[in-house]
């Protein structure tokens, strides 16, 4: 069976590269919400560091299981892709788990530690969180340009590096506005403001920049019919952003109404910015590099792990929708028992 | 340092540090939910007290081995991009099926269980508990999976230097695995077994003389008895399956140079790799060749047969040694405890203090036995098939150091972060009133 199935091997890279894009954007829109609340939670007092954290919790491990799924399919159906792409950023991705490893255990020990170290570790969480989302984004804007050598391309990678800060810290703004009440809201609502204006300052200077570097995304850009899709993403994230303006301008309303809202309008944009990324350099899987069919492993090996795929994915999405179902509504402290 | 030696110790330094959790939560996920059910069937708090005691040490564990987990997934791709184009075609699928199967049932569930007590019916709450349970050991079987198929590949054909899967079954079932997965999972049980008697037995040396503590150590001790000598039994038989798919590693772990019927057990020796011999050696006539094959006149090939392909003897016999020599302490310690804790349900305190010393003997075990197999399958990454050498990325070795300095840094930070916790936890939990919410 498995031979038939990869005997027409060519839609197995298709797919698999589509499902690495999705591990990838639920990636970002999962965890970018978590990274969000974890660098925001230097702001606040104890008591509203406690909410904050609490409505992550039981969440943020399985988060980022996301990342590790599609750094994972990344390894397993295109290795030569994830040799170029992990030796390219051998030092980014180092700082990136290191910060990844620091937050991860800091959420345990800012609870479990001696009560004098808590604050160093409360400070580790939320440092940790933005380094994560710094490199993420830092590495992506180097992907994007092919890995590129020169100063445009780094500045267009800093400058990216921001962009993705910016989103993360508005969807984990946003995030709070749907699970937090009272006071707490309010910030969350006055931080989701700047984080949005700091995300379009991001956009526009990364925008600027790649004029310098990347000639293929433009080449794109001016084909027929192609330019239509690209313009009209930009429009409606534009579009986007003043509706989330204006929302944001209004809340918190009276009983907790479109308290959603903002979040699901950050998660429309989170999409709409990564199929415009995708599409811009597609077919390839390392832009510049490697198209989808190049270099992808055998096809009996990728059927063996699409079956799989198949039969755990509706196991998955049931088990974090019931996750998401029991802890659903306002955050409340954690308690183990 | 060239990038090689710089990327073998920074792997080395990364998974000795990574085994040390999983190696713990693997079996404390089943004692909670032992600790769980005793509840529900006997209705006594005293269990309870002990789920959530251990649940917030299953926590903290829990994440440290995710975290070093990741790491070592990226270090595939950074340092040894060689593996997955080698063998990507076994080794892709079944860390795909660790994720899919493992990873996301743990990291979900673990979220009910940890934040979930009052907020989910009791039933679903145990279910949450047996299902992280199920997930970390899934997770184990899959790795030792993989992991024994480098040691002893099966079911696989080379096209162009590349391996391609042949038999799925052949693959999952090669020769080592039952014997690894089976010795590996009985070390978690007893490296648990004796971190948490480890631990009740300092609550109870620090005045903590509740039924919690006192039924705790009899239960955890109880554990020990049984898997300490079993353990011992599972670990000889791997040793025959080693001697027959991986003779050079047994030469190495035995410091036998020559090839004998009738070979001795060396007890003690300093192996000299230029001389070829053994220095100061104290040896048991025939013992090596009666354990391995069952025969006191037994032929065990020695390391002479494997010139240039053997792995490095001193470090190999000297790590065997150690796992043997606190196995065998542990047996003694947990039969004398045993007799006295549990049968006669006595506490003495220099018995309790024996315990609390041995709290990380299992860690010591553990990582003894790795390096035990996995220096002993060098100088292969996958035996006979790709060597480490040629797996190796080329990376400016500057930045393999920098990285290694700073990995070194995280990890000597969370060792003493992490053992810190585990007694200031012991300690906050004795002052605490216990209340079943």
């Amino acid at each position: 069976m498995f031979t038939e199935l990869s005997n027409n091997s060519n839609w197995l890279p298709y797919t698999f590269a589509f499902l690495i894009g999705l591990s990838m954007l639920l990636y970002a829109i999962l965890d970018g919400y978590d990274l969000g609340v974890g660098m925001l939670s230097q702001f606040v007092e104890d008591n509203e560091r406690e909410r904050m954290i609490a409505s992550i919790g039981p969440f943020w491990d399985a988060n980022e299981t996301w990342l590790v799924l599609g750094v994972g399919l990344l390894l397993v159906a295109f290795p030569a892709a994830h040799g170029i792409v992990l030796t390219s950023l051998y030092l980014p991705v180092a700082f990136m788990i290191i910060a990844l490893i620091f937050r991860g255990v800091s959420f345990d020990f800012r609870k479990k530690a001696p009560p004098k170290d808590r604050a160093t570790w409360n400070r580790a969480f939320s440092w940790s969180s933005l380094l994560i989302s710094l490199t993420q984004g830092y590495m992506l804007g180097r992907f994007i340009t092919g890995f590129q050598q020169g100063v445009y391309s780094e500045l267009f990678a800093i400058f990216f590096g921001f962009l993705v800060v910016a989103g993360y810290l508005l969807m984990g703004s946003c995030w709070l506005i749907l699970k937090t009440e009272n006071e707490l809201q309010k910030k969350a609502v006055s931080w989701a403001k700047k984080a949005l204006w700091s995300m379009v300052i991001g956009a526009i200077l990364s925008s600027l920049t790649a004029v310098f570097v990347d000639t293929r995304i433009y080449d794109r850009m001016f084909s027929f019919p192609e330019l239509t899709l690209l313009i009209a993403m930009p429009l409606a994230s534009m579009a986007l952003t003043l509706i989330m303006h204006f929302i944001l301008g209004v809340l918190p309303l009276e009983g907790d109404r479109l308290s959603w809202m903002p979040f699901a309008i950050s998660v429309f944009i989170f999409i709409l910015g990564f199929t415009g990324l995708v599409y811009s350099f597609y077919p390839y899987i390392v832009p510049g590099h490697l198209k989808i069919t190049d270099g992808a492993s055998a096809g009996e090996s990728l059927a063996v792990i699409l079956i799989g795929t198949a039969i755990v994915f509706p196991f998955l999405i049931g088990y974090t929708f019931l996750a998401y179902r029991i802890f659903n509504g306002k955050a409340q402290d954690l308690t183990y028992n | 340092m060239d990038e090689f030696a710089l990327s073998r110790i920074q792997f080395a330094v990364n998974i000795t540090f990574h085994i040390l959790f999983p190696t713990i939560t693997i079996a404390l996920g089943w004692l909670l939910l032992f600790f769980k059910i005793r509840f529900h069937t006997t209705r006594e708090s005293k269990w309870m007290e002990l789920y959530f005691f251990f649940t917030k040490i299953f926590a903290l564990t829990f994440s440290l081995g995710v975290v070093s987990g990741v790491t070592m997934s990226f270090q595939f791709g950074t340092n040894w991009p060689g593996y997955m184009n080698t063998v990507g075609n076994i080794a892709g699928p079944l860390l795909a099926y660790e994720v899919l199967t493992a990873f996301f049932l743990e990291a979900t569930f673990l979220g009910i269980m940890l934040y979930g007590f009052k907020k989910v019916p009791a039933w679903l709450h145990t279910l949450a508990t047996s299902l992280v349970a199920i997930g970390t050991t899934l997770s184990a079987f899959w790795i030792l999976v993989l992991n024994s198929w480098m040691h002893t590949p099966a079911g696989h054909i080379m096209i162009d230097g590349v391996a391609h899967v042949d038999n799925w079954m052949e693959v999952i079932l090669n020769p080592s695995m039952p014997y690894r997965l089976l010795h590996t999972l009985a070390s978690s049980g007893l490296t648990v077994a004796f971190l948490t008697a480890g631990l009740l037995a300092y609550r109870y040396l620090n005045n903590d003389r509740r039924l919690a503590v006192t039924s705790g150590l009899r239960v955890t001790i109880l554990a020990a008895v049984i898997l300490a000598p079993l353990q011992a039994f599972l670990g000889d038989l791997h040793g025959v399956n080693t001697r027959e798919h991986q003779p050079q590693k047994l030469a190495a772990m035995e410091a036998l140079w020559e090839s004998e019927n009738g070979a001795p057990m060396v007890l003690f020796a300093l192996p000299d790799e230029e001389a070829k011999e053994n220095k100061f050696e104290i040896a048991i006539p025939k013992l090596a060749s009666l354990i391995a094959t069952r025969d006191l006149n037994g032929h065990i090939r020695g390391l002479e047969e494997f010139e240039g392909n053997h792995p490095p003897v001193a470090p190999v016999f000297w790590s065997f040694r150690i796992m043997v020599g606190v196995g065998f302490l542990m047996i003694a310690v947990s039969f004398a405890a045993g007799y006295l804790v549990v049968l006669k349900r006595t506490y003495p305190k220099l018995t309790l203090k024996i315990l609390v010393a041995m709290t990380f003997s299992g860690w010591v075990a553990t990582i003894a036995g790795w390096y035990v197999t996995e220096i002993g399958r060098q100088p292969w990454l996958v035996q006979g098939i790709l060597l480490s050498k040629d797996a190796v990325a080329e990376l400016p070795p500057s930045h393999v150091g920098l990285t290694l300095f700073v990995y070194c840094a995280t990890y000597a930070t969370l060792l003493i972060a992490y053992i810190g916790a585990l007694y200031y936890l012991s300690k906050k939990e004795i002052s605490t009133q216990f209340q079943l919410a």
